[in-house]
């Protein structure tokens, strides 16, 4: 017992808040690279599709919670709100930095990559996007911390995850649970930025080699 | 060769880079494009490998139209070089040179054997191929942009502004590096610049192109500086086109006799301006004896300047005389003095010329009978 939680509760909530915050930070990831390439590339519709993902961050997530079953059909207590909903906000976050990510490809090394021959796709994989990492992950690192933020609000319709502790804590006028929620949602934030970092820095080691002074 | 057919390329804005241009880039050698900013320069050279499409017009490389065949596919079988060496920066040297030929399908090790050839071939280690991009200086950088452009063995190499991002002295160098790997592999170079010296100085051939994507002149660098087509090219080569023309000037000059002495050897004062050489004959420097004898040491040694070959032009010839403190400019073949010129040979030299055809049109007429002087002779009462 730690706070009045008992050890196996907290690993429990730990994991499902992990699962509700992380699967859908990959499954955004995975959406947003196209979205965001296709901001960067073609000139027209850059703004207003990184406008119109960017506001959907704006949409109150408990409104979010509550509307998605009556728009996917879902049973109100499932998962699957949740997950979509987080999609919706890491997409959201996201589309933005994969687009500057793009941007921030110099010219010269992209032209180059032409000349050379590759096609366009072909270049997006083998040059663009390698390049685009850090800034990726960057951004990446945003929408993590945002996402284990905002999946506590969903303990407000039921679904449980550390939020569960915050409610019970107000439920039962304790402050144990509450601190436990806190401590245990900070270190989990942490946890996952650090794993970006980890594998942000993995994947790209021209990076860490530079010039000997 | 490279054949454009009344070649226009217009922007939807209504800007004209290259305006109806007609040029055949011959097979073999560097051929350059020159001209001030705008003139359409590069976006002719972009035509070639159709990083940018002509809006009219066509483009035959050994007569074949480029665009019957994918654009990519076309590039992969032209080298290109760009401006600030555009190298990949997440991928080492050894893999920035494969790029080319693992696009055409090669497996890894005949890749690789390529690329560690083309990565020798322009001066760089295997350690320094194992590194990334940003562990290079610029000039290295460079180099290793060449070899990628190379690694796949092109006929065909396309260089954009190659030189224009590194200092003036590592310039140089790859210049002559570009020169040699031309030549030594008999591929034909296109290079653009915006540097009229770099044109003169690489180019075989020299395409002079003035705003608005006009052709202004296409000629060889003697020609041009020479015969420039109209006053836009006199005043592009320049003012001092006509001291610049001695760089293509050959000029029959027989260099004088002259003495040496080695260090360590008794110089007489009131000798004047001694040349010093080692014991191979290779020249050290000049001591002057004007005032002052004695043995020759080292430290009492004056900076040779600049030193030229028998079969230099005129410019270097006069540069050598010029350069040196002697007043006696210092020639050398295969690291031996031959003798010495002044300037007066070298303008007495161009003035005989002048009597029998004009600067640059007698490339016919090389440098004639050098005379080698015997053994280097003694300063006169110079006892051991």
């Amino acid at each position: 017992m730690i706070g009045g939680v008992a050890w196996s509760t907290l690993g429990d909530l730990t994991l499902r808040h992990l699962y509700l915050a992380g699967l859908p930070l990959l499954i955004g990831l995975v959406l947003s690279v196209p979205l965001g390439w296709l901001a960067a590339r073609v000139r027209w519709l850059g703004p207003p599709l990184i406008a119109g993902t960017g506001l959907m961050y704006t949409i109150p997530s408990l409104a979010l919670f509550i509307l998605l079953p009556l728009v996917l059909g879902t049973q109100v207590l499932s998962d699957v709100n949740v997950l979509v909903a987080m999609v919706i906000y890491t997409v959201a976050l996201l589309t933005r930095s994969v687009a500057d990510g793009f941007a921030s490809v110099p010219a010269p090394v992209r032209q180059a990559a032409t000349a050379m021959g590759y096609g366009e796709l072909r270049r997006v994989g083998a040059v663009d996007l390698p390049l685009a990492i850090p800034v990726i992950a960057a951004g990446l690192r945003v929408a993590a911390v945002s996402n284990v933020s905002i999946v506590s609000i969903a303990a407000l319709i039921g679904v449980s995850q550390l939020g569960q502790l915050f409610t019970d804590g107000f439920n039962r006028n304790a402050m144990g649970p509450i601190l436990v929620g806190i401590v245990a949602c900070v270190a989990l934030a942490v946890a996952l930025d650090a794993l970006i970092v980890l594998v942000a820095t993995l994947l790209t080691p021209w990076s860490r080699r530079r010039v000997p002074a | 060769m490279i054949r454009f057919e009344h070649v226009t390329k217009r922007y939807p804005d209504g800007t004209v880079a290259v305006d109806d241009l007609s040029l055949a880039v011959p097979r073999g050698g560097i051929t350059v494009l020159v001209g001030p900013s705008g003139c359409g320069k590069t976006t002719t050279l972009r035509m070639v490998n159709r990083m940018v499409e002509p809006t009219e017009g066509r483009i035959t490389i050994d007569d074949d139209d480029i665009t019957a065949r994918p654009a990519a596919e076309l590039r992969r079988s032209i080298g290109y070089v760009i401006q600030h060496a555009g190298l990949f920066p997440h991928r080492t040297v050894l893999a920035n040179v494969m790029t080319v030929p693992r696009l055409l399908g090669w497996d890894r090790p005949r890749a690789r054997t390529a690329a560690m050839e083309a990565i020798e071939k322009v001066g760089l280690t295997a350690d320094q191929a194992r590194r990334y991009p940003a562990q290079l200086s610029g000039g290295q950088q460079q180099r290793v942009g060449v070899a990628r452009a190379l690694a796949s063995g092109p006929d065909l190499v396309l260089m954009d502004e190659p030189f224009s991002a590194v200092d003036p002295l590592v310039r140089a160098d790859l210049q002559q590096e570009v020169r040699r790997l031309q030549r030594d592999l008999g591929i034909t170079v296109v290079l653009v610049t915006h540097d009229i010296d770099e044109a003169l100085t690489l180019g075989d051939s020299v395409a002079v192109m003035r705003q608005g994507g006009h052709l202004a002149q296409f000629a060889t660098p003697a020609d041009l500086l020479a015969e420039p087509a109209d006053d836009f090219v006199a005043s592009f080569v320049g003012k001092d086109r006509g001291y610049r023309a001695l760089g293509f000037a050959d000029v029959r000059v027989t260099p004088r006799a002259e003495r040496s002495v080695q260090v360590g050897e008794q110089v007489r004062a009131g000798s004047g301006w001694v040349l010093v050489t080692d014991g191979s004959g290779m020249p050290l420097g000049w001591v002057d004896g004007t005032g002052w004898g004695g043995p020759v040491r080292e430290d009492r040694l004056h900076r040779l300047g600049a030193v030229a070959s028998p079969d230099d032009s005129a410019r270097a010839l006069l540069d050598a005389a010029l350069s040196s403190p002697s007043g006696r400019g210092v020639v050398v073949a295969d690291g031996r003095v031959v003798g010495t010129v002044t300037t007066q040979d070298v303008l007495g030299g161009l003035d005989r010329r002048h009597s029998v055809g004009s600067v640059g049109k007698d490339a016919e007429h090389t440098v004639g009978s050098v005379g080698v002087v015997e053994e280097s002779g003694r300063v006169e009462g110079d006892a051991p």
